[in-house]
Order: C-alpha cells, then sequence, then structure tokens
C-alpha cells in the first residue's frame, strides 16, 4: 500500500489545523439551534474550503469560491434570514412522523456513499495531471478548457441558471395597479388636500426640555397635547403616556437657577 | 512574472517583516487620514478643524483613538454575544488582509536582499481582494444581526443588499482590465500598463464604474446607508462602544485605503511614475516608487474625503435602482465594446475595421440617450401637466430669477 497522499511540511501542518476546524464546523452547523449561527458555520466550511483548494494548486477555485458561496450567495441567505426574523430558531417538532429517522438514514446512506466512491476513486493512487493542466497557468487552463471542450455544458448551465433567476422574478413580482406617487407628487397633493394642517408635516412626539420620548405627544403653544404627534402604532398598542404631567401648568416652575 | 520570481527566494524573516510593515502602515495611515481628513472637510466647511494636540493637531487621531480604547466596554443584554465580539474582529481582519496583495514598489534592496514590497503574488490577486472585501461584509452584516436591536439590523440589511449590489458592478469594471492586461495579477497588471499607457485613460469608463462603486463598497458618503446618521442612529455600530467601536473605524479607514491601492494598481499605473517623470523611479535605490504609490493613493482618498465634503446621501431606492439599472448594463454593454476591440486588435484586422466598429458603438450609444431622454421628456410632461390657471388672485412670477453672488455679499462677516 502506498501513502495516501505526499503532502509534507506547511500544507500538511496546515491541513491537520484546518480540516478538525472545517468538520467541528460542518458538525455544528447541523446541530446549532439559530438559523444564522448555522448559515456561519457554512461560510467557515466554505472558507477553509477555500483555503485547501488555494493550498492544492486550485487558486482560481479557491478565490471564486469565497467571492460566489461565502460572498453572494451565504450573503443573500443572511439576508433572508434576517429578513424573516432576527430571533427565529429551528423548531424540533417533527412534522411529518417519521421523518427523523428517515431523514438520518438518508443522510448517512448519502454520506457512505460519496465516502466510498471517492475514497475507491482516489485512496492509494498517486494523483497525477497537476502540472500538465497548469502548465499555461491555472487561469488560463481552466478557461482553455471551459472555452472550447465544455463550452456547450457552460452554456447550458447559464442558460437554465438564467431561467431559474428569471422565473423566481416572475413569481415574486407583483403588477402595481396604479404608479407610485413619486416625492414631488405627493408634496403637490398634501397642498391640495382639504386641509394644509398637515402640508408640513405631522409635529414631531415629546416636549423639548422636559420629555422627548416617541410615546409622549407634544404640547402645543397653548399648553394641549397634539394628538397628530404620535405614531398610530403606539396608539393602538396603548403605549402613550399622558402628557398632562408634562403640562406647563403642573409643571413646577419655581427652581432657582444656579448663578 | 518578475515580481512572482523575486518573491519567490524571499526568506521567512522578510516575510515577516513585510507583514508586519503593511500592518503598520495601514495603522499609521489611518490615524493620519482620520486627521486629513477631519482638516480637508472643515477647510471645505470653513472651520479650521483639529489643531489643539500635537502640531497642527496632528496627534488629534491618536488620541481619540487612546480616548476610545479607555471608555467601557457595553454588551446589550438582547445582544448574541459570540457573534457579537466576532464582528469587528472579522471586519478589520479582512480589511488588512487585502493589502497582502498590493505592489508598492519596484524592485528594491531590502536590507540586503533584493526584493518587492509585495507581501504575496497571486495569479489571481484581484479576485483575492474582491474574494476578502466580500468576507470584511460579513462583519457589518453581523454586527447588525447580533446587536439584537432594530437600527442596526436595518443597517445591516441595508449594507448586505448594497455589497453584492455593487460588488457586481465592481467586478464587471474590473474585466476589461483583466481583458486588456491578459492577466489578474497585480504586479502583472502594473506591468502591462507600463508598456502601453494607464488603463484609467484607456478603459476610462472602468475606471469611472470602478470609482463609483468603490465608494460603494466602502459604506462612505453619497452611499452611506448602512450607518445613516439621520435615518438609523448609527446603523450597524450603533450598540458598539470601545475598542470593538474602534475596530471598526479602524476597517472602514484601512478598507478606503485598500480600495483606492486597488485603484492606483489597476488604473493609475500602479507605484510607477506619472509619464515623463520615469527618471525618478531611480531614485532612493527605487524606494522613490513607494512615494509615487502613496502619492496616488492619498489621491483618491483626497476624492474621498471631497465626496463627503460636498454630496448629499442618496436615498435607498435611488441607490439601488442606480447600481442595478445603470451601473451594471453600461458594465456589461461597455466588456462587449471591450473584448470586440481585443479581439480585432490581437487578430491584427485593418483600422477600417476598428473604426467602423467604434462608430457603430458611438451611434448605439446615440440612439440609446436619444430614446432615453425622449421618453424621460414624455413622461415627465405625463406626470406634472401644465398647472391651469387658478380662478383666485395670484402673484405675477419673477421675469427673471435673481442670483446672489454669496462670497462677495458674506465677505465682511465677523
Amino acid at each position: 500500500m502506498q501513502p495516501l497522499l505526499t503532502i509534507q511540511g506547511p500544507e500538511a501542518a496546515l491541513f491537520w489545523f484546518l480540516a478538525p476546524l472545517a468538520v467541528a464546523a460542518a458538525l455544528g452547523m447541523l446541530l446549532v439551534k439559530k438559523a444564522v449561527h448555522s448559515a456561519l458555520l457554512l461560510a467557515w466550511v466554505m472558507i477553509t474550503l477555500a483555503i485547501f483548494y488555494i493550498a492544492q494548486d486550485a487558486v482560481f477555485l479557491g478565490v471564486v469560491q469565497v467571492i460566489v458561496y461565502t460572498g453572494a450567495v451565504m450573503m443573500l441567505f443572511l439576508f433572508i434570514l434576517m429578513l424573516v426574523g432576527v430571533d427565529s430558531s429551528d423548531s424540533l417538532t417533527e412534522t411529518i412522523t417519521g421523518l427523523r429517522p428517515i431523514a438520518i438514514t438518508a443522510a448517512v446512506g448519502f454520506g457512505g456513499l460519496l465516502v466510498s466512491l471517492l475514497g475507491r476513486a482516489t485512496l492509494g493512487r498517486e494523483p497525477i495531471g497537476l502540472e500538465i493542466a497548469n502548465t499555461a497557468g491555472n487561469v488560463q487552463g481552466l478557461a482553455e478548457l471551459l472555452f472550447s471542450k465544455y463550452v456547450w455544458p457552460f452554456e447550458v448551465v447559464s442558460a437554465l441558471l438564467i431561467t431559474a433567476a428569471l422565473g423566481a422574478m416572475v413569481l415574486a413580482h407583483h403588477q402595481r395597479t396604479n404608479p407610485r406617487p413619486t416625492q414631488r407628487e405627493q408634496a403637490i397633493s398634501r397642498f391640495r388636500s382639504g386641509s394644509l394642517a398637515g402640508a408640513a408635516g405631522l409635529p414631531g412626539p415629546g416636549v423639548f426640555a422636559r420629555h422627548n420620548a416617541v410615546d409622549v405627544p407634544a404640547l402645543l403653544p397653548d399648553g394641549t397635547p397634539a394628538p397628530t404627534s404620535i405614531s398610530a402604532t403606539l396608539k393602538a398598542r396603548g403605549d402613550v403616556l399622558d402628557s398632562g404631567q408634562f403640562q406647563l401648568d403642573n409643571v413646577d416652575t419655581t427652581v432657582v437657577e444656579e448663578k | 512574472m518578475k515580481n512572482a520570481s523575486l518573491l519567490l527566494d524571499d526568506p521567512g524573516w522578510i516575510i515577516t517583516l513585510k507583514a508586519l510593515i503593511v500592518f503598520i502602515v495601514c495603522v499609521v495611515l489611518t490615524i493620519m487620514s482620520v486627521w486629513g481628513e477631519r482638516r480637508i472637510v472643515a477647510r471645505m466647511q470653513m472651520r479650521v478643524g483639529p489643531n489643539r494636540v500635537g502640531k497642527f493637531g496632528l496627534i488629534q487621531a491618536l488620541a481619540d483613538g487612546v480616548k476610545l480604547a479607555l471608555k467601557e466596554d457595553l454588551i446589550p443584554a438582547a445582544a448574541d454575544k459570540v457573534v457579537f465580539i466576532i464582528a469587528p474582529i472579522i471586519s478589520a481582519t479582512a480589511a488588512f488582509m487585502a493589502f497582502a496583495v498590493m505592489p508598492l514598489t519596484g524592485p528594491v534592496n531590502f536590507f540586503g536582499e533584493e526584493t518587492v514590497m509585495q507581501l504575496t503574488d497571486l495569479p489571481v490577486g484581484v479576485l483575492y481582494v474582491l474574494a476578502i472585501a466580500s468576507v470584511g461584509v460579513y462583519g457589518i452584516v453581523l454586527a447588525g444581526w447580533s446587536s439584537g436591536s432594530t437600527y442596526p439590523l436595518l443597517g445591516g440589511l441595508r449594507s448586505s443588499a448594497q455589497v453584492i449590489s455593487y460588488e457586481i458592478a465592481m467586478g464587471l469594471s474590473l474585466v476589461a482590465v483583466f481583458i486588456y492586461s491578459g492577466s489578474m495579477s497585480t504586479s502583472a497588471i502594473v506591468q502591462a500598463q507600463q508598456e502601453t499607457w494607464w488603463y484609467g485613460l484607456v478603459l476610462f469608463p472602468s475606471f469611472v464604474i470602478y470609482a463609483i462603486s468603490m465608494v460603494g463598497e466602502t459604506n462612505r458618503a453619497p452611499f452611506d446607508l448602512a450607518e445613516a446618521e439621520g435615518e438609523l442612529v448609527g446603523g450597524f455600530h450603533t450598540e458598539y462602544s470601545s475598542l470593538k467601536f474602534a475596530l471598526f473605524f479602524l476597517a472602514e479607514y484601512v478598507n478606503i485605503i485598500a480600495v483606492s491601492a486597488l485603484a492606483t494598481t489597476l488604473f493609475l499605473g500602479g507605484y510607477h511614475a506619472i509619464p515623463g517623470l520615469g527618471f525618478t523611479e531611480q531614485w532612493l535605490g527605487g524606494w522613490f516608487t513607494l512615494i509615487w504609490f502613496f502619492i496616488k493613493v492619498l489621491f483618491f482618498f483626497f476624492i474621498f474625503v471631497w465626496l463627503r465634503g460636498t454630496l448629499p446621501r442618496l436615498r435607498y431606492d435611488q441607490f439601488m435602482q442606480f447600481g442595478w439599472k445603470v451601473l451594471i448594463p453600461v458594465s456589461l454593454f461597455w466588456i462587449l465594446v471591450v473584448a470586440t476591440l481585443r479581439v480585432i486588435s490581437t487578430t491584427g484586422q485593418s483600422r477600417v475595421v476598428t473604426f467602423g466598429f467604434a462608430s457603430v458603438v458611438v451611434l448605439v450609444v446615440l440612439g440609446i440617450s436619444t430614446a432615453f431622454e425622449n421618453s424621460k421628456n414624455k413622461r415627465t410632461s405625463a406626470v406634472h401637466p401644465e398647472p391651469v390657471a387658478p380662478d383666485f388672485a395670484v402673484p405675477s412670477l419673477p421675469s427673471e430669477i435673481r442670483t446672489i453672488n454669496v462670497s462677495q455679499q458674506g465677505g465682511n462677516r465677523g
């Protein structure tokens, strides 16, 4: 039996340092509860894989992996996760009975299949052909193959991806029934509506120098609270403080200023 | 590749020393550029700026840094603690890493070793910078998420959307450079520009697109929507204080220097002197190229400050529309043109073909712009019809708008 792979020196050190971290992160990705943590660990696995690619002279692949997967795809993932909810954790209740054993069996089976196939293909064999493939440079070699031998699959895949992107856009798109008013039109319509009361914008909440929280109505010049200064959402929730306690009549104004 | 072979026989201690120098240069540049920015912006706003600490206020930024480090470090109760601590570290680390592939000088004598001031020379160096930049954004996005409060989350969301969109435009603007230089390595691109002209002139549209998207990429005014003070308090770093905030601060400025350095390398001839002053490159045993490099980088930095002092912040939807509907289509069209021109020139076609193609391109651009202008006119006239004369008395409009010369009228103030 030959030695598995002839890696020595720095590359071996790199491997034994990063590989356990990558495996730990991959397991963690399955086991943590928060979706964002999962996504982060996945990003970490991708970056370690990219470092391995670079260490094995596939520089372009490594860098593109970081740009495309870590930089764009995972970032979109995070974007969606944040939109869905900051604190959303996975629910661990089974919605379909027996789903968990089926999933575990399938995952172990698939993993075993991959390991055995890849193992049979690579273990005990010396890797060959790297120098020949990289003679003109890594990028040039890849480009040569992509745009000559594999140009047809390449184009088919890109057509598929474009179709998928367009399909997603069509599914997510909704037609506005009326054109969206511009800022200018909104300003004009404010002035042309029945009253000019709100034309300059509604008053902000809070009382200057006394209380400036959003749940306190502003005081009008005559000392009465201005109901329009409070957000409708706060009002609906009932989270509005009584501004009476901040009214000028009730405030002790006899404080002597320190000189 | 001359640089790569020069770098190959570097002993370990030189590599370590270079890494240390890159780090120190970045930190010192950050401190100096904070001072520089405050002074320049102050000038633009008719103020004096910091002038108390040290000569000309030179160590004001250092004093601020020390103050920042001594502040109380708060972690909000609702924060996701681990991610909250990791986020600024990611941001700052990524910012420094981008500098590894920048060629700062030509061949120089470095403690008896013939080498170049460049940490490493990857064949895909420019893509490496893009990759590192996209990792750095994780810091911002995660900071926004992990703070556990609304404004940072909005800032993080904006930042992730912004970076995805502007990274596409940035990547596309670099494609033209790759096509022309035939390489993705920073040092080879510098070399290729020495043989022709600066790509800032040859590929002017790419240069403009890169310059716009680099401002978007670094979250600087007028594209600083992720930390818009007027809308989001402090954006993604609202909940941060003390050293963690200082790390974000550091990352922002190192990023600015890094994208400026990349712009210098790709479009302004890197460390080479401006055409006509080539003899200066031999001064100080080749070290004068370092000065040329930093002159160009500081030029870009000045542009950043100038933009901040001049332009108001864009509205978020306008910003997105500009990225997706203007920058990306324009870069795609430009790549098409560049690629065709490149094929024409490498296959040795006659001048007639080149000029024919160029005139077709010009005609297409003119046609598109005319059609666009027409439809815009039509739309605006449809949306805002001429107001009908009201049936009550209105004052007549002034026949001509009077302009007031502010600089003369305000001359004897104060």
